[in-house]
């Protein structure tokens, strides 16, 4: 005979207001099974608990019912208190006669019914719960961060200072990211480089970080605490340990008109070359498609003038595997294409701006390049059609952001600053110009943003437009930018020397199979799902895999950063116990019916189910059937649903408990 | 039929919602005859959520729209803001609340579309003939009469005036579309009359 105890809650007046309490608990002590029923003002308190855990002691109860808010709440709570009285956790059950009951039903009598009903079913419930051990898993203590942009490079450094061993793993042949490639930063005008170079020079040095460039994560197999990963690093045609970096070989390259990666086509580049002067690491890298010598089988001129002989053009594509334990996504973000077509018809548009027809209508992330000292103007400001320096500049805001048309129907957040930004840069470097901004809404929440923007008006005596440019055409080599002034209530035509467009932000191309490959949730955009958007915002609903910076959503520095030391707080945490405890409640395959359909295994959304085989003791194999990781099953039941010869069942959800919940209502 | 003066009658008829417009204001900036235009495109729309429907049916800028569309086909938002200034222009017919210069302008399309309607094509002739004789009719203004005129050899010179008035063939087809058309008036797709009909 069980022996269950039942205690119900006032919860001050939020349950009492509408739910007989007193009436509830005596009816609760009629129902088959039950031993005691109690009642008490506030259950989650400390007397609370401790009538629970005395309770269990006296009656020597094998299982409890609590009746009071959601489990969300105080499930965990109340697992604790039982496990201090030394009853088995997994023997609670929650009636949650709250959210579920007395918040939502004004009838005071029909919610007390309603509450006994739902105390009926826990009971019924908890008759066939059975004593869980948490799953106990080994963790690997090695990280791999995915990017090397800001947020990379901050939680590798974060990890790795922290004396854990990281893989950085970045796709272009240096470290730095996008922010390596701007000017200066808002909303100090600090000098991009100045600050993130060290960082990267850190990366390079340091002795826990295992850099690989020019790479791409290929496989992930494995779950949380014991990930098996494929790195893919592309040939390089250099061998980084022999090559000084001295400049020879991108001296004497005959191939110079391929157009920079780095500076979005501002300037050009030889084939063989390092992507900007501070890149990490500083050693040069072959273009495949440019070279001569790869493409056509002549010249070798970098071969023959290097005196290090690190020239490999036989080099191939490598595979390399790493043993992690968790996973930092980090893979920033792309801009919206004008005018072009996407992979998808929606996020095309805007072909009214005249960019790519147009030479002097340029993107922000090209602007960036054009003032930065590193750039292909060297600092000055030359537009690029003619090299004059734009005497009138327009800005405008929200191209592809904020349009449910032809964009994003999301805000990219960092544009409005941007803008400020590059109209104070130009003023400064053009005393006599004068910026124009076209603006929708000025977003300029954060610390000293809205000051900033306030600077370039008032300081630096940008004109802001409120109003959008509907389309730009070409006269005499100057651009007629006809928009409104919705303000004035006055349509406003102005001619420019340059217009900058900032386009949205759009997570970097390539995100969707990489979350794919490490079970990761993305939206409609691309961006990845984080767990919780308030109490959960790096992690994912893969365990062990983490998001940080622009990947996850549109972000400027300083929250991408703070981003990404969260998700190596989190990383830490998880590193910091031997082993992994994770929730019983996950699935199991009784192997004995399983008729190895493999439903299951296509149904489940975190490939947690794998095929095993059954042998003989000669090693015949007999059959093969459907084996749970229990690494990776989040316990959501898919397989329960799918299975056709119910050998799948969920722990401590069975169906057993389902039927015996449904059966006592009748 | 008639519709009622409210906002509801405005988004049917247009088949659009006056409320996802975040006046952004590229309506009124892509417009080629904004200049003309008392209240701009995007106030319109404004006028319209705040449900000052009175102020928008009596604006002139209702009646210097061309319905070039480049406003519905620029809209970030897919508000048919062209759809929404014919609709302003059917109600203020209907509720009979135009302006005397407004009258001549709704006499003028009027005039055309019947024109239209009866010989498949403009004849051009044709059209000044009833627009003068019925605006001089209403308004007895004898400037308005002549206004114009003087256009007239210069618009036979390049070919724009045609005496003989041409009338298309299949004129049973050009009614089916129009009865097509005033039949949807208000209901489903305002375009797909016409384009039914010359499928069919």
């Amino acid at each position: 005979m069980p022996r269950i105890g039942v205690f119900t809650c006032w919860c001050g007046e939020n349950i009492a207001r509408n739910v007989d309490v007193q009436s509830v608990s005596e009816q609760a002590a009629q129902l088959p099974g039950v031993r005691c029923s109690q009642t008490c003002k506030y259950m989650c308190s400390d007397p609370g608990q401790k009538l629970i855990r005395d309770t269990i002691a006296a009656e020597q109860l094998d299982g409890v019912v609590i009746a009071s808010c959601s489990p969300h709440m105080h499930l965990k709570t109340f697992r604790k208190a039982a496990a201090q009285a030394g009853l088995n956790p997994y023997l609670i059950e929650m009636a949650n006669i709250r959210e579920h009951c007395s918040w939502v039903h004004p009838d005071k009598a029909r919610a007390t019914a309603k509450a006994v009903d739902l105390i009926r079913m826990a009971a019924a419930k908890v008759r066939h719960n059975r004593a869980l051990e948490p799953i106990k898993v080994p963790v690997t203590r090695k990280a791999l961060v995915v990017g090397g942009g800001v947020a990379g490079i901050q939680a590798a450094l974060d990890l790795a200072d922290a004396g854990i061993p990281v893989a950085l793993v970045e796709r272009e042949p240096s470290i730095g990211g996008k922010m390596a490639g701007l000017s200066e930063t808002f909303p100090t005008l600090d000098c991009s480089q100045c600050i993130l170079t060290p960082r990267m020079v850190e990366v390079a040095q340091h002795p826990n970080i295992t850099l690989y460039t020019c790479s791409e994560v290929e496989q992930v197999e494995g779950y949380v605490g014991n990930f098996q990963v494929t790195i893919r690093k592309r040939a390089r045609y250099i061998d980084i340990d022999k090559c000084t970096g001295c400049g020879q070989c991108w001296n004497v390259c005959p191939s110079k008109k391929t157009p920079s990666e780095f500076d979005y086509g501002m300037g050009n580049r030889t084939a063989i070359y390092v992507p900007f002067p501070q890149a990490v690491p500083a050693r040069p890298v072959i273009d495949r498609d440019a070279c001569l010598r790869l493409t056509k089988g002549r010249c070798g001129l970098c071969a023959k003038k290097c005196q290090a002989g690190a020239i490999r053009f036989e080099d191939q594509d490598e595979l390399v595997r790493e043993d992690v334990g968790a996973v930092i996504v980090a893979t920033g973000y792309q801009l919206y294409e004008i005018g072009r077509r996407g992979e998808q018809d929606r996020l095309s548009g805007y072909g009214e701006y005249g960019y790519g027809q147009y030479p002097d209508v340029i993107s922000s992330l090209q602007f960036e390049r054009l003032l930065s000292a590193s750039g292909p103007t060297g600092g000055e400001l030359r537009r690029p059609s003619d090299g004059t320096i734009p005497k009138t500049v327009v800005f405008i805001s929200c191209v592809g952001s904020r349009d449910n048309a032809k964009g994003m129907s999301y805000c990219s957040k960092i544009c409005c600053m941007v803008n400020a930004k590059h109209t104070m840069l130009y003023k400064h470097k053009v005393h006599d110009g004068q910026a124009h901004v076209f603006y929708m809404d000025i977003r300029a929440g954060g610390k000293n943003y809205d000051e900033f923007v306030r600077r370039a008006i008032e300081q630096d005596g940008a004109h802001y437009h409120r109003g959008r440019v509907s389309k730009i055409t070409q006269e005499d080599g100057r651009l007629i930018v006809r928009g409104v002034d919705t303000l004035a209530g006055e349509p406003l035509t102005i001619v420019a020397d340059l217009v900058v467009l900032a386009s949205a932000m759009r997570p970097a191309a390539g995100v969707e199979e990489l979350a794919q490959k490490v079970n990761v949730g993305y939206d409609e955009f691309g961006f990845l799902c984080e767990s919780h958007p308030k109490l959960r915002p790096v992690e994912t609903n893969a365990a062990g895999v983490f998001v940080c910076g622009a990947c996850h959503g549109p972000k400027d520095i300083p929250e991408s950063v703070a981003q990404a030391s969260a998700a190596a707080g989190k990383v830490l945490l998880m590193f910091s116990r031997d082993q992994l405890h994770r929730e019983p409640e996950i699935a199991h395959i009784q192997e004995s019916h399983c008729a190895g359909c493999f439903a299951c295994r296509r149904g489940c959304p975190y490939h947690a189910i794998d095929a095993a085989e059954i042998r003989d003791r000669q090693g015949l194999l007999v059959r093969r059937v459907a084996r749970v990781n229990p690494g990776l099953c989040m316990g959501c039941g898919t397989c329960v649903a799918l299975c056709p010869s119910k050998s799948a069942d969920l722990e401590g959800f069975s169906e057993q408990q389902v039927y015996a919940m449904v059966e006592c209502l009748r | 039929m008639t519709h009622n003066l409210d906002l509801n009658s405005v988004e049917e008829l247009a088949h659009t919602r006056v409320h996802d417009c975040y006046q952004c204001g590229k309506c009124s900036a892509g417009c080629p005859v904004v200049e003309r235009m008392d209240i701009l495109p995007n106030q319109l729309l404004r006028l319209l959520q705040l449900g000052r429907l009175e102020k928008a049916m009596a604006a002139g800028a209702i009646w210097e729209c061309v319905s070039c569309m480049t406003c519905t086909t620029r809209c970030p938002k897919s508000v048919d803001c062209a759809g929404i200034l014919d609709a302003l222009r059917q109600l203020s017919i209907e509720h009979d609340v135009a302006s005397p210069a407004q009258r001549r302008t709704i006499l003028f399309q009027q005039t055309f579309l019947d024109n239209i309607r009866r010989n498949g094509r403009l004849a051009e002739l044709d059209l000044v003939r009833k627009f003068k004789t019925q605006g001089f009719l209403d308004d007895l203004s004898v400037p308005q009469l002549f206004k114009d005129a003087l256009l007239g050899p210069q618009m036979l010179r390049r070919g724009k005036l045609h005496l003989r008035s041409r009338r298309v063939k299949d004129r049973k087809l050009v009614g089916r579309i129009f009865a097509r058309c005033m039949a949807d008036n208000g209901r489903g797709n305002g375009h797909g009359g016409i384009q039914g009909e010359l499928e069919a």
